[in-house]
Protein backbone atom coordinates (compact mmCIF):
# COMPACT_ATOMS: atom_id res chain seq x y z
CA UNK A 1 0.00 0.00 0.00
CA UNK A 2 0.83 3.64 -0.71
CA UNK A 3 -0.19 7.00 1.64
CA UNK A 4 -1.29 9.42 -1.00
CA UNK A 5 -2.55 12.81 -0.44
CA UNK A 6 -4.13 15.15 -2.76
CA UNK A 7 -6.01 18.38 -2.84
CA UNK A 8 -9.01 17.37 -4.69
CA UNK A 9 -11.39 20.30 -5.28
CA UNK A 10 -9.35 22.75 -2.59
CA UNK A 11 -9.80 19.79 0.05
CA UNK A 12 -7.07 18.03 1.18
CA UNK A 13 -7.30 13.91 0.82
CA UNK A 14 -5.23 11.65 2.03
CA UNK A 15 -5.69 7.87 1.66
CA UNK A 16 -3.53 4.26 1.80
CA UNK A 17 -4.00 2.99 -1.98
CA UNK A 18 -2.60 0.30 -3.79
CA UNK A 19 0.06 1.75 -6.28
CA UNK A 20 -1.94 0.54 -8.88
CA UNK A 21 -5.15 2.17 -7.93
CA UNK A 22 -5.66 4.85 -11.06
CA UNK A 23 -6.99 7.97 -10.08
CA UNK A 24 -10.44 7.43 -11.38
CA UNK A 25 -10.96 4.94 -9.18
CA UNK A 26 -9.64 6.71 -6.64
CA UNK A 27 -11.72 9.68 -7.12
CA UNK A 28 -15.29 7.25 -7.53
CA UNK A 29 -14.33 4.95 -5.30
CA UNK A 30 -13.11 6.38 -2.50
CA UNK A 31 -14.13 9.86 -2.34
CA UNK A 32 -17.00 9.00 -4.07
CA UNK A 33 -16.93 11.52 -6.55
CA UNK A 34 -19.07 9.98 -9.26
CA UNK A 35 -19.06 12.98 -11.57
CA UNK A 36 -15.82 12.25 -13.28
CA UNK A 37 -17.22 9.08 -15.61
CA UNK A 38 -15.09 6.11 -16.72
CA UNK A 39 -16.02 5.29 -20.95
CA UNK A 40 -13.49 3.29 -22.57
CA UNK A 41 -10.96 3.06 -20.28
CA UNK A 42 -8.41 3.02 -22.76
CA UNK A 43 -7.08 6.60 -23.16
CA UNK A 44 -9.47 7.29 -26.00
CA UNK A 45 -12.88 8.48 -25.03
CA UNK A 46 -11.86 11.09 -22.23
CA UNK A 47 -15.15 10.74 -19.92
CA UNK A 48 -12.63 10.13 -16.92
CA UNK A 49 -11.06 14.20 -17.77
CA UNK A 50 -10.28 16.25 -14.86
CA UNK A 51 -7.41 18.86 -14.19
CA UNK A 52 -4.34 17.81 -12.79
CA UNK A 53 -2.50 20.90 -11.21
CA UNK A 54 -4.49 22.62 -13.83
CA UNK A 55 -4.12 20.69 -16.71
CA UNK A 56 -6.40 18.34 -18.43
CA UNK A 57 -5.46 14.78 -17.68
CA UNK A 58 -7.83 11.29 -18.58
CA UNK A 59 -7.62 10.35 -14.90
CA UNK A 60 -7.93 6.51 -16.37
CA UNK A 61 -4.57 6.32 -17.34
CA UNK A 62 -2.77 8.10 -14.44
CA UNK A 63 -1.81 6.09 -11.27
CA UNK A 64 -3.19 7.94 -8.12
CA UNK A 65 0.20 7.57 -6.60
CA UNK A 66 1.44 9.96 -9.71
CA UNK A 67 -0.98 12.74 -8.73
CA UNK A 68 0.21 12.28 -4.88
CA UNK A 69 0.99 16.17 -4.10
CA UNK A 70 -0.86 17.47 -6.40
CA UNK A 71 -4.19 19.29 -6.87
CA UNK A 72 -6.78 17.69 -8.29
CA UNK A 73 -10.27 19.55 -10.41
CA UNK A 74 -13.30 17.57 -10.82
CA UNK A 75 -16.54 17.87 -12.43
CA UNK A 76 -17.94 18.37 -8.49
CA UNK A 77 -15.32 21.50 -8.36
CA UNK A 78 -16.59 23.83 -10.61
CA UNK A 79 -19.48 25.73 -9.17
CA UNK A 80 -19.50 27.61 -6.90
CA UNK A 81 -22.11 26.98 -4.72
CA UNK A 82 -25.08 27.34 -6.33
CA UNK A 83 -23.08 29.59 -9.10
CA UNK A 84 -22.72 27.20 -12.59
CA UNK A 85 -19.31 27.71 -13.85
CA UNK A 86 -19.92 29.52 -17.50
CA UNK A 87 -19.06 25.79 -18.79
CA UNK A 88 -21.87 24.49 -17.41
CA UNK A 89 -24.59 27.50 -17.79
CA UNK A 90 -22.65 26.99 -21.59
CA UNK A 91 -23.70 23.26 -22.12
CA UNK A 92 -27.29 24.11 -20.26
CA UNK A 93 -28.02 26.81 -22.42
CA UNK A 94 -27.15 25.28 -25.54
CA UNK A 95 -28.43 21.81 -24.91
CA UNK A 96 -24.88 20.36 -24.93
CA UNK A 97 -25.77 16.85 -24.01
CA UNK A 98 -28.18 14.38 -24.64
CA UNK A 99 -27.29 11.24 -22.14
CA UNK A 100 -24.89 13.42 -20.39
CA UNK A 101 -22.22 10.50 -19.98
CA UNK A 102 -19.07 12.49 -21.62
CA UNK A 103 -20.01 15.90 -20.36
CA UNK A 104 -17.94 16.23 -16.94
CA UNK A 105 -15.11 15.44 -19.22
CA UNK A 106 -16.17 17.68 -22.02
CA UNK A 107 -16.65 20.71 -19.44
CA UNK A 108 -13.16 19.54 -18.26
CA UNK A 109 -11.23 20.00 -21.62
CA UNK A 110 -13.10 22.60 -22.21
CA UNK A 111 -11.64 24.26 -19.16
CA UNK A 112 -8.50 23.40 -20.31
CA UNK A 113 -9.06 25.04 -23.52
CA UNK A 114 -10.49 28.06 -22.39
CA UNK A 115 -7.54 29.00 -20.24
CA UNK A 116 -5.19 28.37 -22.34
CA UNK A 117 -7.16 29.98 -25.37
CA UNK A 118 -10.13 32.54 -23.93
CA UNK A 119 -11.98 33.10 -27.56
CA UNK A 120 -11.27 30.10 -29.36
CA UNK A 121 -12.22 29.84 -32.94
CA UNK A 122 -14.74 27.14 -34.21
CA UNK A 123 -11.62 24.80 -35.81
CA UNK A 124 -9.84 25.64 -32.43
CA UNK A 125 -12.90 24.01 -30.20
CA UNK A 126 -13.07 21.28 -32.24
CA UNK A 127 -9.33 20.81 -31.79
CA UNK A 128 -9.53 21.39 -28.09
CA UNK A 129 -12.29 18.51 -28.01
CA UNK A 130 -9.93 16.09 -30.07
CA UNK A 131 -9.61 13.65 -26.99
CA UNK A 132 -13.29 13.51 -25.89
CA UNK A 133 -15.75 11.38 -27.56
CA UNK A 134 -19.30 12.29 -27.74
CA UNK A 135 -21.88 9.32 -29.45
CA UNK A 136 -25.18 11.59 -29.01
CA UNK A 137 -24.80 15.17 -30.15
CA UNK A 138 -22.54 15.71 -33.43
CA UNK A 139 -20.64 18.16 -31.42
CA UNK A 140 -22.05 20.59 -32.93
CA UNK A 141 -23.73 21.57 -29.82
CA UNK A 142 -21.20 20.78 -27.72
CA UNK A 143 -19.11 23.88 -29.93
CA UNK A 144 -22.15 26.25 -29.10
CA UNK A 145 -21.45 25.70 -25.40
CA UNK A 146 -18.62 26.23 -25.99
CA UNK A 147 -18.54 29.56 -27.52
CA UNK A 148 -21.62 30.39 -25.38
CA UNK A 149 -19.24 30.10 -22.49
CA UNK A 150 -16.40 31.94 -24.01
CA UNK A 151 -18.47 35.05 -25.08
CA UNK A 152 -20.88 35.25 -22.11
CA UNK A 153 -18.36 33.56 -19.50
CA UNK B 1 -8.86 -2.88 -16.31
CA UNK B 2 -6.77 -2.90 -13.29
CA UNK B 3 -3.20 -4.00 -13.78
CA UNK B 4 -1.40 -6.19 -11.63
CA UNK B 5 0.27 -4.93 -8.62
CA UNK B 6 3.49 -3.30 -8.31
CA UNK B 7 5.56 -1.51 -5.83
CA UNK B 8 5.96 2.20 -6.80
CA UNK B 9 8.82 4.51 -6.08
CA UNK B 10 9.05 8.07 -6.59
CA UNK B 11 12.96 9.30 -7.59
CA UNK B 12 14.74 12.36 -6.56
CA UNK B 13 17.48 12.70 -9.00
CA UNK B 14 18.87 10.93 -12.16
CA UNK B 15 21.33 8.84 -10.09
CA UNK B 16 18.79 8.11 -7.30
CA UNK B 17 16.38 6.75 -9.93
CA UNK B 18 19.33 4.84 -11.60
CA UNK B 19 20.27 3.53 -8.39
CA UNK B 20 16.22 2.10 -7.56
CA UNK B 21 16.37 0.72 -11.13
CA UNK B 22 19.45 -1.24 -10.94
CA UNK B 23 17.87 -2.80 -7.02
CA UNK B 24 14.85 -3.60 -9.26
CA UNK B 25 17.03 -6.20 -10.93
CA UNK B 26 15.79 -5.97 -14.13
CA UNK B 27 11.86 -6.33 -13.12
CA UNK B 28 11.11 -2.68 -13.03
CA UNK B 29 10.11 0.18 -15.02
CA UNK B 30 10.68 3.73 -15.00
CA UNK B 31 7.76 5.84 -15.58
CA UNK B 32 6.99 9.62 -16.52
CA UNK B 33 4.08 10.34 -17.98
CA UNK B 34 3.13 6.90 -18.54
CA UNK B 35 0.83 7.21 -21.19
CA UNK B 36 2.69 4.58 -23.38
CA UNK B 37 3.22 2.42 -20.08
CA UNK B 38 0.12 2.69 -18.33
CA UNK B 39 -2.29 1.42 -20.85
CA UNK B 40 0.46 -1.64 -21.67
CA UNK B 41 0.02 -1.98 -17.76
CA UNK B 42 -3.82 -2.13 -17.95
CA UNK B 43 -3.68 -4.83 -20.60
CA UNK B 44 -1.03 -6.71 -18.73
CA UNK B 45 1.61 -6.86 -22.04
CA UNK B 46 3.58 -5.06 -19.51
CA UNK B 47 3.57 -6.43 -15.54
CA UNK B 48 6.44 -4.32 -13.94
CA UNK B 49 7.14 -5.49 -10.53
CA UNK B 50 8.61 -2.06 -9.43
CA UNK B 51 7.49 1.41 -11.02
CA UNK B 52 10.17 4.33 -10.35
CA UNK B 53 8.51 7.50 -10.74
CA UNK B 54 10.95 10.21 -12.37
CA UNK B 55 8.06 12.49 -13.23
CA UNK B 56 9.10 15.04 -10.56
CA UNK B 57 13.38 15.10 -11.60
CA UNK B 58 13.27 19.14 -12.37
CA UNK B 59 16.76 18.18 -14.00
CA UNK B 60 15.22 16.34 -16.99
CA UNK B 61 12.59 18.81 -17.78
CA UNK B 62 13.08 21.65 -19.82
CA UNK B 63 14.00 23.28 -23.34
CA UNK B 64 17.44 24.97 -23.99
CA UNK B 65 19.68 26.34 -26.49
CA UNK B 66 23.40 25.83 -26.05
CA UNK B 67 26.00 26.24 -28.46
CA UNK B 68 23.81 26.32 -31.80
CA UNK B 69 22.22 22.95 -30.21
CA UNK B 70 18.71 22.43 -29.08
CA UNK B 71 18.33 20.20 -25.61
CA UNK B 72 14.60 18.99 -24.85
CA UNK B 73 14.60 17.47 -21.37
CA UNK B 74 13.01 13.45 -21.84
CA UNK B 75 10.38 14.23 -19.47
CA UNK B 76 9.55 17.52 -20.95
CA UNK B 77 5.57 17.08 -22.31
CA UNK B 78 4.32 16.97 -25.64
CA UNK B 79 2.24 20.18 -24.74
CA UNK B 80 5.68 22.36 -23.40
CA UNK B 81 7.41 20.94 -27.02
CA UNK B 82 4.30 22.14 -28.98
CA UNK B 83 3.67 25.62 -27.54
CA UNK B 84 7.26 26.77 -26.88
CA UNK B 85 8.05 29.70 -28.91
CA UNK B 86 11.78 28.69 -29.21
CA UNK B 87 11.10 26.01 -30.87
CA UNK B 88 8.21 27.31 -32.95
CA UNK B 89 10.67 30.20 -33.78
CA UNK B 90 14.39 28.16 -34.33
CA UNK B 91 12.70 24.43 -35.18
CA UNK B 92 8.91 24.58 -36.11
CA UNK B 93 9.38 20.82 -37.23
CA UNK B 94 9.24 19.63 -33.18
CA UNK B 95 6.71 21.86 -31.99
CA UNK B 96 4.47 21.23 -35.06
CA UNK B 97 5.61 17.19 -34.59
CA UNK B 98 4.50 17.77 -30.42
CA UNK B 99 1.83 19.30 -31.84
CA UNK B 100 0.05 16.51 -33.92
CA UNK B 101 0.77 13.91 -31.04
CA UNK B 102 -2.79 12.22 -29.69
CA UNK B 103 -5.05 14.87 -28.50
CA UNK B 104 -4.98 18.06 -25.87
CA UNK B 105 -4.86 15.58 -22.43
CA UNK B 106 -2.32 13.02 -23.82
CA UNK B 107 0.29 16.31 -24.77
CA UNK B 108 -0.38 16.71 -21.14
CA UNK B 109 0.95 14.43 -19.62
CA UNK B 110 3.10 12.31 -21.88
CA UNK B 111 6.77 12.99 -22.19
CA UNK B 112 9.44 12.92 -25.19
CA UNK B 113 11.47 10.43 -23.29
CA UNK B 114 8.56 8.03 -22.91
CA UNK B 115 7.38 7.98 -26.39
CA UNK B 116 10.96 7.31 -27.40
CA UNK B 117 11.39 4.95 -25.22
CA UNK B 118 8.08 2.84 -25.96
CA UNK B 119 8.90 3.22 -29.73
CA UNK B 120 5.33 2.72 -30.96
CA UNK B 121 5.97 1.90 -35.40
CA UNK B 122 3.33 4.82 -35.10
CA UNK B 123 4.44 7.55 -33.02
CA UNK B 124 5.52 10.68 -34.51
CA UNK B 125 9.08 12.22 -32.73
CA UNK B 126 10.90 9.44 -34.31
CA UNK B 127 10.23 10.47 -37.77
CA UNK B 128 11.16 14.39 -36.87
CA UNK B 129 14.27 13.03 -34.91
CA UNK B 130 15.26 10.90 -37.56
CA UNK B 131 14.73 14.32 -39.96
CA UNK B 132 16.65 16.40 -36.89
CA UNK B 133 19.71 13.70 -36.97
CA UNK B 134 19.07 13.92 -33.27
CA UNK B 135 21.16 12.80 -30.58
CA UNK B 136 19.85 10.53 -27.84
CA UNK B 137 21.25 11.11 -24.66
CA UNK B 138 21.10 8.17 -22.25
CA UNK B 139 22.44 7.68 -18.38
CA UNK B 140 23.18 4.28 -17.16
CA UNK B 141 25.10 3.15 -14.10
CA UNK B 142 28.79 3.67 -15.96
CA UNK B 143 28.06 6.76 -17.31
CA UNK B 144 26.85 9.04 -20.11
CA UNK B 145 26.37 8.03 -23.77
CA UNK B 146 24.25 9.57 -27.20
CA UNK B 147 22.95 7.20 -29.95
CA UNK B 148 22.26 8.83 -33.23
CA UNK B 149 18.16 8.97 -33.96
CA UNK B 150 19.33 6.83 -36.79
CA UNK B 151 20.89 4.23 -34.87
CA UNK B 152 18.55 4.03 -31.74
CA UNK B 153 14.96 2.86 -33.55
CA UNK B 154 15.85 -0.78 -33.94
CA UNK B 155 12.60 -2.62 -34.45
CA UNK B 156 9.18 -3.36 -33.27
CA UNK B 157 8.87 -1.26 -29.72
CA UNK B 158 12.57 -2.23 -29.79
CA UNK B 159 15.59 0.82 -29.43
CA UNK B 160 19.07 1.21 -28.36
CA UNK B 161 18.45 1.43 -24.29
CA UNK B 162 19.30 -0.92 -21.93
CA UNK B 163 17.27 -2.37 -18.48
CA UNK B 164 19.95 -0.20 -16.31
CA UNK B 165 19.67 3.26 -18.79
CA UNK B 166 17.19 6.06 -18.57
CA UNK B 167 16.84 8.64 -21.69
CA UNK B 168 17.86 11.86 -20.27
CA UNK B 169 17.34 14.28 -23.18
CA UNK B 170 17.83 15.12 -27.41
CA UNK B 171 20.02 17.03 -28.37
CA UNK B 172 19.83 18.42 -32.23
CA UNK B 173 20.67 21.26 -34.18
CA UNK B 174 17.78 23.27 -35.05
CA UNK B 175 16.23 23.67 -38.29
CA UNK B 176 14.26 25.70 -40.07
CA UNK B 177 13.52 24.20 -43.43
CA UNK B 178 11.93 21.57 -42.07
CA UNK B 179 8.40 19.80 -41.79
CA UNK B 180 5.91 16.92 -40.56
CA UNK B 181 2.71 15.69 -42.95
CA UNK B 182 0.77 12.99 -41.09
CA UNK B 183 -2.00 10.53 -42.04
CA UNK B 184 -4.09 10.37 -38.70
CA UNK B 185 -5.77 7.30 -37.77
CA UNK B 186 -8.77 9.19 -37.00
CA UNK B 187 -9.62 7.28 -33.40
CA UNK B 188 -6.63 6.99 -31.79
CA UNK B 189 -4.87 9.62 -33.76
CA UNK B 190 -1.79 7.71 -34.66
CA UNK B 191 0.18 7.94 -37.51
CA UNK B 192 -1.02 5.27 -40.29
CA UNK B 193 2.35 7.27 -42.10
CA UNK B 194 4.11 10.02 -41.25
CA UNK B 195 7.11 11.64 -43.01
CA UNK B 196 9.39 14.16 -41.61
CA UNK B 197 11.46 15.71 -44.03
CA UNK B 198 14.61 18.51 -43.25
CA UNK B 199 16.08 20.17 -46.49
CA UNK B 200 19.61 21.43 -46.34
CA UNK B 201 19.51 24.73 -49.38
CA UNK B 202 21.76 26.10 -51.98
CA UNK B 203 20.69 29.46 -52.08
CA UNK B 204 19.83 31.16 -55.04
CA UNK B 205 21.46 34.36 -56.90
CA UNK B 206 20.05 36.39 -59.34
CA UNK B 207 21.11 33.93 -62.22
CA UNK B 208 20.54 30.82 -60.13
CA UNK B 209 17.50 29.47 -59.23
CA UNK B 210 17.86 27.79 -55.05
CA UNK B 211 18.51 23.93 -55.18
CA UNK B 212 18.60 21.68 -52.71
CA UNK B 213 22.11 20.49 -51.45
CA UNK B 214 20.79 17.69 -49.03
CA UNK B 215 17.73 16.15 -47.28
CA UNK B 216 16.84 14.19 -44.44
CA UNK B 217 13.69 12.14 -44.55
CA UNK B 218 12.01 10.44 -41.84
CA UNK B 219 9.26 7.88 -41.78
CA UNK B 220 6.97 6.62 -39.20
CA UNK B 221 4.05 4.02 -38.99
CA UNK B 222 4.75 2.99 -42.50
CA UNK B 223 6.88 -0.48 -40.98
CA UNK B 224 7.78 -1.91 -37.82
CA UNK B 225 10.36 0.89 -36.90
CA UNK B 226 10.75 4.67 -37.87
CA UNK B 227 13.22 4.83 -40.63
CA UNK B 228 15.27 7.14 -42.91
CA UNK B 229 13.40 7.20 -46.79
CA UNK B 230 17.17 7.36 -48.02
CA UNK B 231 16.08 6.82 -51.68
CA UNK B 232 14.15 10.18 -51.68
CA UNK B 233 16.52 11.62 -49.91
CA UNK B 234 19.34 11.22 -52.74
CA UNK B 235 16.24 11.85 -55.40
CA UNK B 236 15.88 15.09 -53.66
CA UNK B 237 19.76 16.26 -53.55
CA UNK B 238 20.28 18.95 -56.28
CA UNK B 239 16.66 19.48 -57.59
CA UNK B 240 15.55 23.21 -57.69
CA UNK B 241 13.68 24.46 -54.74
CA UNK B 242 10.08 24.07 -56.16
CA UNK B 243 7.19 22.24 -55.17
CA UNK B 244 6.82 20.30 -58.68
CA UNK B 245 10.47 18.91 -57.89
CA UNK B 246 9.23 17.90 -54.72
CA UNK B 247 6.25 15.71 -56.13
CA UNK B 248 8.86 14.38 -58.46
CA UNK B 249 11.67 13.11 -56.25
CA UNK B 250 8.93 11.82 -54.25
CA UNK B 251 7.43 8.91 -56.74
CA UNK B 252 8.40 5.82 -55.90
CA UNK B 253 9.01 6.59 -52.39
CA UNK B 254 8.82 3.32 -49.75
CA UNK B 255 8.65 1.29 -53.24
CA UNK B 256 11.70 -0.30 -51.38
CA UNK B 257 11.08 -0.87 -47.75
CA UNK B 258 9.93 -4.43 -47.25
CA UNK B 259 7.82 -5.04 -44.06
CA UNK B 260 5.11 -2.25 -44.79
CA UNK B 261 2.50 -2.78 -42.21
CA UNK B 262 -1.13 -3.83 -43.09
CA UNK B 263 -3.36 -3.44 -40.63
CA UNK B 264 -7.52 -2.98 -40.54
CA UNK B 265 -6.69 0.70 -40.50
CA UNK B 266 -4.48 0.88 -44.31
CA UNK B 267 -3.72 -2.17 -46.28
CA UNK B 268 0.04 -2.53 -47.44
CA UNK B 269 -0.60 -1.10 -50.74
CA UNK B 270 -2.31 1.52 -49.44
CA UNK B 271 0.13 2.50 -46.80
CA UNK B 272 2.51 2.31 -49.31
CA UNK B 273 0.69 5.07 -52.20
CA UNK B 274 0.56 6.84 -48.70
CA UNK B 275 3.97 7.19 -48.10
CA UNK B 276 4.33 8.61 -51.32
CA UNK B 277 1.81 11.37 -51.03
CA UNK B 278 2.94 12.29 -47.68
CA UNK B 279 6.71 12.49 -48.12
CA UNK B 280 5.45 14.89 -51.33
CA UNK B 281 3.47 16.86 -48.52
CA UNK B 282 6.62 17.21 -45.95
CA UNK B 283 9.06 18.30 -48.79
CA UNK B 284 6.72 20.93 -49.81
CA UNK B 285 5.52 22.25 -46.33
CA UNK B 286 9.24 21.90 -45.41
CA UNK B 287 10.38 24.31 -48.60
CA UNK B 288 7.11 26.68 -47.40
CA UNK B 289 8.93 27.21 -44.48
CA UNK B 290 12.11 28.90 -46.47
CA UNK B 291 12.63 32.25 -45.96
CA UNK B 292 11.31 34.66 -48.84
Amino acid sequence: MAQVSITVNGKQRSSEVEPRTLLVHFLREQLNLTGTHVGCDTSQCGACTVLIDGRSAKACTVFAVQADGSEVTTIEGLAEGEQLHPLQTGFWEEHGLQCGYCTPGMIMSCVNLLNDNPKPSEQEIREGLDGNLCRCTGYQHIVNAVQHAATKG
Amino acid sequence: MIPSNFDYQRAQSVDDALTKLAASGGTGKVIAGGHSLVPMMKLRLHEPTTLIDIARIGELSGIREQDGLIEIGANTVHHDVATSSLLRNNCPIIAETAGMIGDPQVRNRGTLGGSLAHADPAADYPAALLALDAQIQLQGPSGTREVAATDFFQGLFTVDLADNEIITAVRFTPVQVAAYAKLYQRASRFAIVGVAAALVINQGSMLRKPTIRSSRIGLTGAASHALRLTSVEEAVAGQAATAEAMAQAAQGAGAKIDDINADLHASEAYRRAMIQVFTTRALQGALARLPA
